[in-house]
This record gives C-alpha cells, sequence and structure tokens, in this order.
C-alpha cells in the first residue's frame, strides 16, 4: 500500500516533469523516454575515451599521478577533456541509471513477466560502481588515497581475507606497482562484465533501444565537451601514505555511502548495500502481483501468418511445430513466463475482426480474462449508450490520460479501456464507423515513443497509416479518427480533445456519405 | 519563434544536467578527519602459538590410522588470540582480545584501527600477548613521538623482528 502511494507520488512528479521537458524536446526527443539508451551512450563514450587514457596512463605508484597530470595539464586540449569526459559520462551513467530505475519503477514496469529485466539491472548497479570507484583509485590522488583506504576497511570486514587489505595503504613502502596493474586490469575487467550484464539485462525484450535518437546523443555529447571545456576534471594533489587525506573533494555520484564508515563500522555500510539490493531485487513481488491470465492461441483460427510474432515486445510469442494436423506448418507457442497481458499480440491478428458474426469471436491468440468478444460487447454497449449529433467513442490504453471520468460527464462520449493501444485490432476502428456505433473514434495511448506495452502506439500507427500488417482498411475515414496521446495525469487534455473532436463531427455531418462512397 | 524557444530551452536542460554533473562530481567537499587533527593507525596481522601443545599418538591410535596418515604427533591446529594493549600519554587508547582467522581458527590475529589524535608530543606503549601466560605481556614497546597535523603514524608488528615498528 505504501509502495502504491509512493510509485503514484512519483508518476504525478515524472508526469509533470516529462511535460515540461516535452514543450522543450517534444514527446520524440524527451531525455526520460530514453534513459536506458542514453545509459548505454555514455558507456561508450566512456569506453572510448578510457581507451585513449589506458595508451598515456602510467601503471606505477610514482608515475601514475604524473602521467594523469601530463594528461590534464599539458595535454588539455585532448587527454584533458577525454578525460573529463571519462570522468562526467561515467557520472553521467550514475545519475541517468538512477532516474531510470525510479521511472520505471513509477510506471510499475518491474512486475509480472518484467521481473527479469529488473532484477538483472540489480548487478548492473553494482558492477557500474565497482567500475568508477576502481578508476577514482587509478589517478593516485588524495581522494584516490582516501578511496582506497574506505573501500579496502569495508572489505576487510568480510571475513573472508587472511590480511587486513588495508594494510596495503599503511605507509608509501606498503605500495608497490604490481598493485596499480591489478587495478588497471580491474578497470577494464568490471565495465566489460557489465556490458555483458546488459546484454542479458536486454534478453528478453524485442528490438531493444540501446542508441538514442541522433539529435538526443548529438545534444548529451555537446553538453559533455562543454562541460570538460569550462570544468576540466582535476587531481587532489598526489597521494601521499604519511599524511591522513583530511579533506577531499568527493564524487557523490560514486562515493555516497563512503563518509557512512565514518559514522558506523564498516558492517553499518554492508547492511545498507546489502539491504538496499535485496529491497530492490524483491521490488517486482512486492506485493505478489495476481497477473491476469496469459495470451493463449486458439488452433481453430490460427494460420501461422506470425504477425503475433513479429509484434510482441516481450519476445513471448514465437512460432513452433503445428500439433493439430491442418495443413500449416507452423503455430504461434506463447510463453507464458514472457507474456506481460498487453495484447499487442491480439491486435495484429488476422482473425480478430469483430465483423464475424456467424461464429463465435475467437480469435487465434486472445487474452482470455480480456478476450476480444468481451471488448466488442463492451464497444457495443458504449455506442448504445452515446447520443447527440457527434457520438464519439474513446478506445482508451490503461496507461494513457485518465478517461473514467469521461462517461460520467457527456452523454455523447464513451471510454472502453485496453491493455494497450495496438491491442485493438484495426478493424474495430472500421466496425465502430461503418456499423454507427459511433460518428467518431478517439483512440487514448500513451506518449509517443513511452508505450507502457513498449511499441504498442508505434504498431497502431503503423497499421493506420497502412504501413503495418493488418491494415486499417483504406475506406476508413481518416478524419473520423483522433489520436490523443497523453500521461494518465493529463486526463483534462483527453476530455478537451475529445470535445473538439466531437465540435469538428458536429461541423461536417456528410462523413456518413463519405463512408458510404468509399465502401461502395 | 517557437523553434527558438524550444531550443533555448533544450539549452536551459542540458545546462541543468551539467551543473548536475559538473558540481557533484567533485563537491560539496568531505571532511574525513579534522584537518588539524592527527592520526595513529594501530595494525598488525600476527598469529599467536597454538593452543595446546603436541601430543605423542599412542601405539593404538596409530594403529587405527590409515598408513599413510600414521605421523607421531597430533598437534592442534586452532591458535590462542592475541592480547594487544595500547597507551597514549599513560591512558588507555585500545584494548582487545584478538581471535584468530580462518574456519579452523589457525589463521593469524589482525587488527586495524585509526584513531585521530592532537599533534605535538606523545607518550606511546604498547603491549601484545600471544602465548598462553596468564600475566603480563610477551613483548612491549615504548616510544616518545611528535606528530604534527594530518600525520599519519603507523603502529605495526614485526614476528620476524619480534618487536613494535613505530613509523
Amino acid at each position: 500500500m505504501a509502495l502504491d502511494s509512493v510509485k503514484a507520488f512519483l508518476r504525478t512528479g515524472f508526469g509533470r516533469l516529462e511535460a515540461v521537458l516535452d514543450r522543450a524536446f517534444g514527446s520524440r526527443l524527451n531525455p526520460l523516454v530514453h534513459l536506458g539508451s542514453l545509459g548505454f551512450f555514455l558507456y561508450w563514450i566512456v569506453a572510448v575515451s578510457g581507451i585513449y587514457l589506458y595508451i598515456v596512463f602510467d601503471t606505477s605508484v610514482v608515475d601514475a599521478y604524473r602521467s594523469v597530470q601530463y594528461l590534464t595539464v599539458e595535454q588539455w586540449y585532448l587527454g584533458g577533456i577525454l578525460r573529463s569526459l571519462h570522468r562526467y559520462a561515467s557520472d553521467g551513467m550514475v545519475l541517468f541509471m538512477a532516474v531510470h530505475i525510479l521511472r520505471e519503477f513509477a510506471l510499475d514496469r518491474l512486475r509480472g513477466a518484467r521481473w527479469f529485466t529488473w532484477l538483472t539491472g540489480a548487478p548492473i548497479l553494482w558492477l557500474l560502481y565497482a567500475s568508477g570507484i576502481t578508476g577514482y583509485w587509478l589517478v593516485w590522488d588524495k581522494l584516490a588515497q582516501y578511496v582506497a583506504i574506505v573501500t579496502s576497511e569495508i572489505l576487510d570486514w568480510l571475513p573472508i581475507f587472511g590480511d587486513p587489505i588495508a594494510r596495503n595503504f599503511l605507509t608509501p613502502k606498503s605500495l608497490d606497482d604490481r598493485f596499480f596493474s591489478l587495478l588497471v586490469f580491474m578497470h577494464i575487467a568490471v565495465p566489460l562484465i557489465l556490458l555483458l550484464v546488459l546484454w542479458i539485462h536486454l534478453q528478453r525484450l524485442s528490438r531493444p533501444e540501446t542508441n538514442p535518437p541522433k539529435r538526443l546523443a548529438a545534444g548529451m555529447l555537446a553538453m559533455l565537451l562543454a562541460l570538460s571545456y569550462v570544468m576540466p576534471a582535476t587531481s587532489q594533489g598526489p597521494a601521499d601514505l604519511a599524511t591522513v587525506p583530511a579533506v577531499v573533494g568527493l564524487d557523490w555520484f560514486y562515493l555516497p555511502l563512503y563518509p557512512l564508515l565514518d559514522l558506523w563500522s564498516a558492517g553499518g555500510v554492508w547492511l545498507i548495500f546489502l539491504a538496499g539490493s535485496a529491497f530492490l531485487m524483491v521490488l517486482p513481488w512486492l506485493p505478489p502481483l495476481k497477473a491476469a491470465r496469459p495470451a493463449t492461441i486458439d488452433l481453430d483460427n490460427c494460420n501461422g501468418c506470425t504477425r503475433c510474432v513479429e509484434d510482441c515486445p516481450f519476445n513471448a510469442v514465437s512460432m513452433g511445430p503445428r500439433g493439430d494436423g491442418l495443413p500449416f506448418a507452423r503455430q504461434a507457442v506463447v510463453d507464458p513466463d514472457l507474456c506481460t497481458r498487453c495484447g499487442i499480440c491480439v491486435g495484429a491478428c488476422p482473425t480478430a475482426t469483430p465483423f464475424r458474426r456467424a461464429s463465435a469471436l475467437v480469435p487465434g491468440i486472445d487474452l482470455p480474462d480480456r478476450s476480444l468478444a468481451r471488448l466488442r460487447a463492451a464497444v457495443e454497449a458504449a455506442g448504445a449508450r452515446l447520443t447527440g449529433p457527434a457520438r464519439v467513442l474513446v478506445l482508451a490504453c490503461d496507461h494513457g490520460a485518465a478517461s473514467a471520468a469521461l462517461d460520467a460527464c457527456r452523454a455523447s462520449a464513451a471510454a472502453v479501456a485496453l491493455p494497450c493501444i495496438a491491442a485493438l485490432p484495426p478493424s474495430f476502428i472500421d466496425y465502430v464507423l461503418s456499423r454507427g456505433v459511433a460518428d467518431g473514434v478517439v483512440l487514448s495511448a500513451c506518449r509517443e515513443g513511452d508505450c507502457h506495452a513498449r511499441f504498442g502506439d508505434r504498431w497502431m500507427t503503423a497499421r493506420i497509416d497502412r504501413e503495418r500488417d493488418p491494415y486499417l482498411r483504406a475506406r476508413v475515414p481518416r478524419e473520423r479518427i483522433r489520436w490523443v496521446r497523453a500521461l494518465p495525469v493529463q486526463g483534462a487534455a483527453l476530455a478537451h480533445a475529445v470535445d473538439a473532436f466531437a465540435a469538428e463531427i458536429a461541423a461536417e455531418p456528410a462523413a456518413g456519405a463519405t463512408l458510404d462512397r468509399r465502401a461502395g | 519563434m517557437r523553434a527558438a524557444a524550444r531550443i533555448l530551452g533544450q539549452i536551459a536542460v542540458y545546462a541543468a544536467i551539467a551543473a548536475v554533473l559538473g558540481y557533484f562530481s567533485q563537491a560539496p567537499a568531505y571532511v574525513h578527519a579534522p584537518p588539524g587533527k592527527a592520526m595513529i593507525k594501530l595494525s598488525f596481522s600476527h598469529g599467536a602459538k597454538a593452543k595446546g601443545g603436541c601430543r605423542r599418538l599412542t601405539a593404538k591410535e596409530l594403529a587405527d590410522l590409515a598408513p599413510n596418515m600414521r605421523r607421531p604427533f597430533s598437534c592442534p591446529r586452532q591458535r590462542l588470540p592475541v592480547v594487544v594493549e595500547l597507551d597514549l600519554d599513560g591512558r588507555p587508547l585500545y584494548r582487545a582480545v584478538l581471535p584468530p582467522t580462518g574456519l579452523a581458527g589457525d589463521g593469524p590475529s589482525r587488527v586495524y584501527r585509526r584513531f585521530v589524535v592532537d599533534p605535538g608530543d606523545h607518550d606511546i606503549v604498547v603491549r601484545l600477548r600471544d602465548t598462553d601466560r596468564k600475566q603480563g605481556f610477551d613483548y612491549r614497546t615504548e616510544a616518545r613521538v611528535k606528530l604534527v597535523a594530518r600525520q599519519n603514524l603507523v603502529i605495526d608488528f614485526s614476528p620476524t623482528a619480534g618487536r613494535f615498528v613505530i613509523r
């Protein structure tokens, strides 16, 4: 219950922030919609800049600091800028990852079949921090000295080391060059393992977005370059183990837990880390989800066309050997563990047409708890309630603008809820308009490029524009279809759009004739 | 005009992200230890004597063992704890009984502690017991040191030299 309140609070906050960013970037380029791919982009900046830094870096106690200083001061125009890019892009990864986690949590994109993607995010968090912390160590300045001492003190709490690691940093003579070679190895190996886990993180997603839009990437790179020029990353004086690094300029993105060691014991730091990680990892099951039943295949209506396989955003549908002996080579197969019950597969099925009357409305693939037959019944019931010269039926995604209040205050508008806008077969729009169920159809969806089910608005747009199977028939008057892509908090915007649309329809009553003419 | 406003808006957003990254990547500064103080670190890793002596096995005990396992003596693996005391200017600064490490308790006892102290002249006495004696200590070192602000003084124990090393 408390989690729901936190989610609702965050959702409202993100909604408002996204609305502000939309005004500057538009919904397609809104950075909040591309946090994951921006993280990837920053990873590549860190990798490329790191390769150059590695070439120049000297892995010895005496020369590590000196080689970094050479880059920073004497070669500021190349090495200095690349060092700064390396640091700021690394910090950016932490920042975007944190916001990414919060936003996915707020939008409830972690439960059900999405648990895997969420869970594999936890090791990404650990590995990213391990990468950053070993990087700070390499510079071997005062901050590196502090990081080395505190890290080893935290690690020494674990009863797995024979000799305390912190003893390596007691005096200047305690440290040797091999230690830096080990650190360099770790600073390269850990990010490579991170890349592997990132790949695993995306395994259950179809067509994962690993590259942000080019304009957004260019803007981000320009910002980092400008920051690197204006505020170059610098060292904090050479490390000296004979003195205490009393005051350090801390990188609060990577080292926020380190000051805790001075307040509590290392055990307390570990407790926070482990408890925080455990809490993060069990979130998809807090509380256990009473999930609807996954999509099911009806073999009598499945001809193995593969459209559902193509459209599923979570790789939950695949093709397998046909089991009923009909003369089709293959049939669709649903993996219930991967199915998020978004219904996009139903919207893609060519047998999912409400015009069918001779037999029961059972498509080749359907959601048992939100079946197509029930959708048709709901559409007809909503249409029957509508009165007035311009009757508008709102087919609303659960995750778009709140549509529940529409029915209550308008006799000429009614809403029917869908798990995703692309769960609607395009033939339903034809059905609504050609059968006179309503005079206009509003498709209320998530914001462009930010579909809760990843590709719903994209596929539905392509179907209506006749660019993706199943196509909306050409005879359907496009002027009687209106898209509203809005956030859940923008219910008022939806109501306003519905009213404006109804006014347009009322001013042009000849649409029925247009439809008849096209049909003919 | 509208496009220009959007570009300005984007610049403002990028500037805000840059400000967050630029500032929190190195500020606010953190005071790890008071700059006007010095630090003493007591750290060593030292294995105490074994807990109990070796015992000669009886003929029957030897006969019960596999032929390749027949060694005449049975020696306990577990070590005694190390007792350490550190006094500063005549006052106790640290007292500890350090158990041996390892699952079988046969590893060295270890300690790593840091103490923030005032700069200036100090008398240091450090004692260690690594045997089963009931009274007194096996090692004792006294020193008078002069510490300056931010100095890191290390007290280590060298088992080979048989004494504490202060550096």
